[in-house]
This record gives structure tokens, sequence and C-alpha cells, in this order.
């Protein structure tokens, strides 16, 4: 098996500089709080908060990352989550409709709007920073027409459990968790399986390239990391809802773009368009697509972010298309389109959540916390670019 | 002997894998219009960009002197500067801003920082009347045609006190009596002591204004001819552009031609913007399974219009005509149907319009036919990289590894990296855009005996090519193409780079 295996771990890290060093930042900046917090960060409370408050953020990250990918971009999504939300607030606090209907309406509703503003990226070629700007305006005018300038609510229970429940423990010991740890468990014991099975299929074709002590340390870094957490979650009320959602999206999405010929093309697309197009791809539907896709992740996340507010309000959304589009960048995407992963944006959101929860624990202001993030973001893209001229 | 204005004295030019330019001399003498000659490639441009700084002093070797100085440029400010001047073939003027306004862009009439118009309007105004554009001075460039916009360019010339203005193909895109009027234009400018350096290729304008004629080929300066001393036929100066050792240059093949494959008949194509413009005209060819069918015609004269018209009408509007396949009309009107149905297209512009430069070859060998490498909707990695191997060893690509990015790849690299795309699509006819364009002598051979292969296999292979050897050294066939049309069209035993020249120019 050593026999293939001539790269050296020193140059197989260097090589994934881009992946591990994401992570590793991701580590160091949770260590960095968790020593300045003085442990408040990691407190299973605390964390439970943390993933509620960037649920949403991570959800529109990962449709805005195949946006991006495919080379435009969307700024229209926080209006969008806004719209949908009061839209939500609408249909089942002023007419009391079932949410078995409404949120399937609204799902839909964010789909017909991320259609809408495609369709004019894609088949009239109109630069999407446009079409997504002016869709910005209309929809947060639009929201704020809907609730009539008002904050409408409270959302029905079973809604709000949406963003504020959590899986209830089925073996009945409640604290800790036991559903909570057994799924951690079970999630890290099938990351690694497929770990190893992707491995021996690679070994098969006489093709690894990963050194064996380097898979070995990832892995059981990745499980302990899983099983540790979800031991912290569990010691509070266990898993949130939007968790199980949040890793439902994670998990679908990274199959689609690593694994499908769907993802692959809108690789190609945002890479290189006319050759993607002479290679036979319908680059125009791809475009549609992922706008589409995009405003109903936009909805998803406007319904969760309303069920954990329990109420809609005008300002609901402001501003979230800013955070979501610096997580992409953060997780290494590349402007100009082609390059970027899912893991790579849900990381990066994730950065971005840490510090905006260690920084509010440590009381610093909104004024610097806007700062300090700004420079992230920044010291993020230098980081890549600087990368790449290295490569060079 | 007049004084010379210009000397070239041993220019050498190598970008990475290919040399350029070698050796090149040039002489041009005072007050004379100078004309280069030479086939698509030979050079010429690169030596006008040596020439105006475009390449800095430093990036080649040899010497440049102009008016008995030794010239060290280092951009195109320098060069202008001294009064030399070039005009490219893409013109560089803004289309929405006025004749006035691109006449000083760059070099605008201030006082204190603030433009002066009145002053700039009345200069333009008689630079205008100069070049015999009746124009007034604010009109938008965006409202002229071509023909005025060259005149444009050389007001704009003659307003940076031009000793040597330099014209890289200007009647390329003219009408006859424009190229006319530009033509006595320089006639004028060479009474006023203007020197000019004309790149060309209608014989017939060189025969009618140069006063001397260098002929470039192969990025070496073959001859100068003096136009007042002898009597230069134009047939002379076309053996001068072609003549060249072809001798194994080619893998030798043995034709085994089949049934016809691709069919195209009564085809029509009109410019995607300006439906007026008719660029493609009830044109019809054929290739048969296990033939290679060349294309030759100069820059312009609409091969890859033709090529990409057919590839899911990927150009131009109002296209009209019939494809067929082994006899079965085939759909075409996307590139999906199209290589669905069989065929496949290596574009001229590998980098623009073949590879996605950011990925690895893997991703770029099987991006056509994704299907073939996906198992129950998922895409096999495994798979995909054994395909990628298969060809790297097949095509002899010469890289580390297939997880190498294709923009770390040499040209004829890269060129095999597209063509494994295609191949692993099985096509059943390829259309080669310009093959082996910006590839080292090496490489060609190898791109060759891939073609070769193709045909072997029996597909069939419409192969464009600016470079006539080529064509004459792999072809079964040749179309020769002007304006849109075939004028003319050769068996390989027939055909030779005279004939082929003189059809072109004649026509």
């Amino acid at each position: 098996m050593n026999k293939n295996n001539n790269v050296s771990i020193g140059t197989h890290l260097k090589g994934h500089l881009r992946e591990f060093g994401m992570l590793a930042a991701l580590v160091v900046i949770m260590m960095f709080f968790q020593v300045l917090t003085e442990g408040t960060l990691m407190k299973p409370v605390n964390l439970t908060n943390l993933l509620l408050q960037n649920s949403y953020i991570i959800i529109m990250a990962i449709g805005m990352l195949l946006v991006i990918v495919a080379g435009h971009i969307d700024l229209s999504v926080g209006s969008v989550a806004g719209f949908i939300g009061a839209l939500a607030a609408v249909m089942m606090v002023n007419y009391d409709l079932p949410m078995m209907l409404a949120v399937p309406i609204c799902l839909a509703a964010g789909a017909l709007i991320g259609a809408a503003q495609g369709y004019w990226v894609a088949y009239w070629k109109i630069p999407s920073f446009i079409v997504t700007l002016a869709g910005m305006l209309v929809f947060r005018g639009l929201t704020l027409a809907l609730l009539e300038g008002q904050s409408v609510g409270p959302f029905p229970d079973t809604f709000q459990l949406l963003s504020t429940g959590f899986v209830p423990d089925v073996f009945g010991v409640k604290r800790p968790n036991m559903t909570a740890i057994g799924l951690g468990v079970v999630a890290a014991l099938l990351i690694v399986w497929m770990a190893v099975r992707t491995r021996n299929r690679a070994l098969k074709y006489g093709m690894d390239d990963e050194p064996f002590a380097v898979f070995v340390v990832k892995n059981l870094l990745i499980a302990a990391a899983l099983i540790y957490i979800s031991y912290l979650l569990a010691t509070y009320r266990g898993y949130p809802n939007v968790l199980i959602t949040m890793a439902l999206l994670i998990v679908v999405y990274t199959f689609i773009t690593n694994k499908t010929s769907l993802g692959r093309r809108i690789y190609a697309l945002g890479g290189n368009e006319k050759a993607a197009k002479l290679s036979g791809i319908n680059t125009e539907r791809l475009t549609f697509l992922t706008f589409t896709n995009m405003g109903m992740l936009a909805a998803l996340a406007g319904l969760i972010f309303a069920a954990r507010l329990k109420t809609a309000t005008p300002k609901a959304g402001f501003a979230f298309e800013l955070d979501v589009i610096a997580a992409v960048f953060i997780g290494g995407a590349s402007m100009t389109g082609g390059v970027g992963k899912v893991t790579g944006a849900v990381v990066g959101a994730l950065i971005m959540g840490v510090m905006n929860n260690g920084m509010s624990i440590l009381g610093i202001g909104i004024d610097w916390q806007q700062v300090i993030k700004g420079l992230v973001l920044l010291a993020a893209v230098i980081f890549d670019v600087y990368n790449k001229n290295k490569a060079h | 002997m007049q004084n010379l204005a210009l000397e070239m004295r041993g220019i050498t030019k190598t970008f990475p894998g290919v040399k350029a330019l070698d050796q090149v001399n040039l002489s041009v003498r005072q007050g004379e219009i100078h004309a280069i000659v030479g086939e698509n490639g030979a050079g010429k441009s690169t030596l006008m960009k040596v020439l105006s700084g475009v390449y800095p002093h430093g990036s080649y070797e040899g010497e440049i002197c102009f008016e008995n100085e030794v010239m060290a440029f280092s951009g195109i400010a320098d060069s202008e500067e001294k009064g030399i001047i070039i005009i490219h073939q893409e013109l560089a003027l803004v289309p929405l801003l006025s004749i006035a306004e691109n006449i000083f862009l760059g070099n605008e009439i201030v006082e204190n920082g603030v433009i002066n118009w009145p002053e700039t309007y009345t200069r333009s105004t008689a630079l205008l009347k100069k070049v015999g554009l009746r124009e007034p001075a604010s009109t938008h460039i965006g409202k002229l045609g071509v023909g005025k916009q060259q005149l444009v360019e050389i007001a704009k010339a003659l307003s940076k006190k031009v000793k040597l203005l330099i014209l890289d193909e200007p009647t390329a895109a003219l009408q006859e009596d424009d190229s006319q009027k530009l033509l006595d234009l320089l006639l004028e400018l060479k009474a006023e002591g203007i020197t000019s350096i004309l790149i060309s290729h209608k014989l017939n304008e060189i025969s009618r204004v140069a006063d001397s004629i260098t002929v470039i080929r192969d990025g070496t300066s073959v001859e100068t001819m003096d136009c007042h001393a002898e009597t230069i036929s134009e047939s002379r100066i076309v053996s001068g552009m072609v003549g060249r050792d072809m001798a194994n240059r080619y893998p030798a093949r043995d034709s085994r031609l089949g049934e016809t494959l691709l069919e195209v008949s009564h085809w029509n194509v009109f410019h995607p913007e300006r439906a007026d413009r008719q660029m493609i005209r009830d044109l019809s060819l054929r290739v048969s399974a296990g033939e290679v069918v060349g294309i030759a015609g100069l820059m312009g004269s609409g091969r890859t219009e033709l090529a990409m018209s057919i590839f899911g009408r990927s150009y131009g509007q109002k296209i009209s005509g019939e494809v067929r396949l082994k006899g079965q009309l085939i759909n075409t009107s996307t590139v999906k149907q199209a290589v669905e149905s069989g065929l496949a297209y290596v574009t001229e512009d590998r980098k623009e319009l073949g590879l996605i430069l950011e990925e690895n070859i893997i991703k770029n060998t099987t991006l056509v036919n994704l299907a073939g490498v996906t198992t129950n909707g998922v895409l096999d990695e495994n798979e995909e990289r054994r395909v990628s191997e298969e060809y790297k060893t097949s095509l002899k690509i010469r890289t580390p590894s297939v997880f190498q990015k294709v923009m770390n790849l040499s040209g004829g690299n890269q060129q095999k990296v597209v063509l494994s795309k295609w191949l692993f699509a099985n096509p059943e006819v390829l259309i080669l855009d310009e093959p082996t364009r910006g590839i080292d002598v090496g490489a060609k051979y190898e791109i060759y005996s891939i073609i070769n292969q193709l045909a072997d296999e029996g597909r069939g292979v419409l192969m464009i090519s600016s470079e006539m050897p080529e064509l004459l050294g792999m072809c079964d066939r040749i179309y020769i193409m002007n304006e849109g049309e075939f004028v003319g069209e050769l068996a390989s035993s027939e055909a030779s780079q005279e004939k082929i020249m003189s059809m072109i120019v004649s026509a």
C-alpha cells in the first residue's frame, strides 16, 4: 500500500492548506474566545444559542455558495427572508392558515422569487448585482407593505418549534439527552465508515494520495469533535431541531456539489461559461436553477428566523445578505466563480458566528464588532489571493 | 540610397515554448511606404509589437535603430514620444466618446488641468480635414463605420506628430472604396514626408502603394524587395510568403475513405448583432469517414464562424441549411444536440473557449461526457481518474499528475486535454479549429499523429488552419474559403500553396 504513497505529510498538508487552514482558523478562534470569555463560549447553553443564532445564515450561505460558484451574487436574500417571514405571519396569524399549508406555500413563494430574479440574470444576461439589488429594494418594501409597518405575531406554538424546539430524549434520561449523544456517535461512526470505504476504493484503483497518518488523525479529530459537541449539547437540552435541518442540508448540498454532474456543471459554468456552453452545458438553465434554489433556501431561513423571534417584524433579515456573502468568501469561494465548497461556506459562517458571539460576551460594542468582522473578511480573501499568487 | 528611418537588427523574441521571431532584420527608408507581408502567424504583428514597445526593451534580443539612434522602449508611451505610432487591426477608440475626445485621448490639451475644449475642437476639425473625413468633431465614434474610424485613428496619429506610422491590416475590414481612400491618404502623407509601414494581405494594394516589401516567414525575414528597382509580380510575393521545406513535418497516413459522414448543404449564417450582414453564403461541404478535410482561408474569411454555426448554432443568427450525418438529417440546434448527434468542435481559442483553466485535467476531460462516468446519478471519481489517466497515456500528455490544473500546462498539452475531452464523447466527426496554434514544432507533430489516428479509426476530421503547409501535409482534400464562401476545392494531390494563395487573393 505504501508503494504508491509517495506524498509526504508536509507536502500533502501544504497542498490542502486552504481546507485545513479554514478549519484550523475556526478552532483557533474558538479557543481564543474560550479563553477570553473564561469558558463561557463552550458552555452548553451558549453553544446551543450560537447554533440557533447562525442557523439561518448557514442555510443561506449554502445557497449563496452555489450562486457565487456559478459566477453571480444575490444581494436580495436578506429582504427575501424578511418578506417570507412576513408572508408566513400574515397567513398563519392573520388568516389562521395551518402550518402544514403555510410552510410549503412560503417555500414555493421563495423559489418563485428566486426564479423570477434568475430569469433576468440567466436569459436576459442582466448582471445579477443589478437584478438582486432591485430585488433587495422591492422585497424590503413589500415586507413593510405586507406587515403595514407593524410586527405581526405571535406565531402558533407548533411553528415556533421549527426554531426553538429540541429533539426529545427517546430514552427518557433527559439530562444528558441520550438521543443527542446517540446521534452524535452514529454520525461520527458513519463519517469514519464512509471515509474508510472511499479510501479503500481509491486504493483499489491504486490512487491514494493522502498519507495514512493524515487520514487517521483527520478522521479521528472530526469524529471526536462531533461526539464532544454532541455531548455538550446533550447536557443542556439536546439537539435543536434546526441543527437537524441544517445537517441534512449540508449533507445533501455537499453531495450535489461533489458527486453529481449537476454540481460539476455549476463549477464548470463559473469557471469558464463559454467553455461550458461549448461543452454542451445548458448554462442559462443552470444559472436559473441556482437562483431558484437560493430563493427557496432564503425562504427557509426567513421562516426559521421568524419562528425564532416568534413574530414577523419589518426589519427582519436586514443586512443578512452581507453576513451570508462574507461567510461564503471567508469560506474560500472565488469572486470570479468556479471555486468554493459547501463545507467551506459553513465553516465561514461559523467563524463569523463565533466571532459575533464571542465579542458580544466580551461586551465589545457593535461598532468595533463590525470593524473586526470587516478586517477578518479582508484578511481571508488576501490570504487566498496570496496563496494563489505563490502557487504560480 | 536614401537615409534609413528605421533599422531593426537581429530581432529575436521567444515566448514560452515558441520562438516567434528569429533574427529578423528590417530596414525602412526615410519617407517610404514599406509593406510587410507574410502568412498568419508568421510574426508580423509580433515584430510591430517589439517595435512599438508593447514588448519592452529587454524582453527580446536585437537592436532597434530609429533615426540613427538606438532605442530602448519600455512601453508604448516611449515609442509614441519618438513619433512611432501603431494603428492596430482592432481599433483602440472609445465608442461612447466623440471624435475630438478620441483624437486627444491620453494627450488632452489642458490648461491648469482643465481641458481647453475650443482648442480641442479647432485642432480636431483641422486634422479631420487633413485626413479627408467630413464629420463634425463632436460625432460619437460609435456612429461611424469602420472605414471612418480608421481615418480617425490616423488623425489621432497625426495629432501626435507622427514620424513613422504603422498600419496593421488597415483595410481588412473595409469596403473597396474606403480602402482606396485610405491608400490615397497614405500616399498624401508620404508626400509630406511621413514614413509608413503597412501590413497587409491584399497584394494588389501593396503593389499600388509600396516602395519596398519585406517578406516574413516562420518568424524570420526572408527578403526585402525594392519595388522601384524591379517590377515585383504578385506571384513572386506569394512564393516568398509560402516557400518552405515541408519534408518530414507531417506523419504519413494511408487514406481509406469510407461512407460520407458529414454533409452540410446550403448553409447561410448572419452576423449575431447585425442581421443584415451575411457571414456565410450558401455554403456546402462534406466529410467522409477516414477523411481529413481542410479549410484554408485568411483570418476573417468566416472559417470559425462556419464551424461554430454548425456546432450547436454557437455563432450567428438566421441560420439556414441542412446538416446530415450518414445521410440522416440531424438536429444541431444546441451544442448538446450536436454532441449527441456525433459532432465535436475543438475551438481555436482553447484558453477562452475550450478549457476551465482553474480546474484539473480530470474535470476538464470528463466535462462533455459526465454521463460516461456516472453510475446511478453519482459521479464516480475513481472512474473519472482512470479515464483521464488513459488519455494522459494515449495522447502523451506531459504532466506530473492528472490533478494538475490545466493552466499550468504548456500549450501543446492543453490542446491534448481539449482533445481528450472531445474524444471521451466519442464523436464521429471532429471539427478542429486551428488545432496547432501557439504550439511548438514537436508537440505539433504529436497532434498531427493524433489526427491521423482519428482518421484511421474511421472518424471524419474537418480541419481549419491558417498554416497552409499544415493543410497540405495533413489533408486529403482542401476547401478554400474567402468572405463566407468556398472559392475553390482541391484534392491534396493537385493542391499547392501557390494555388491556394492565388485563389484567395484573386477572389
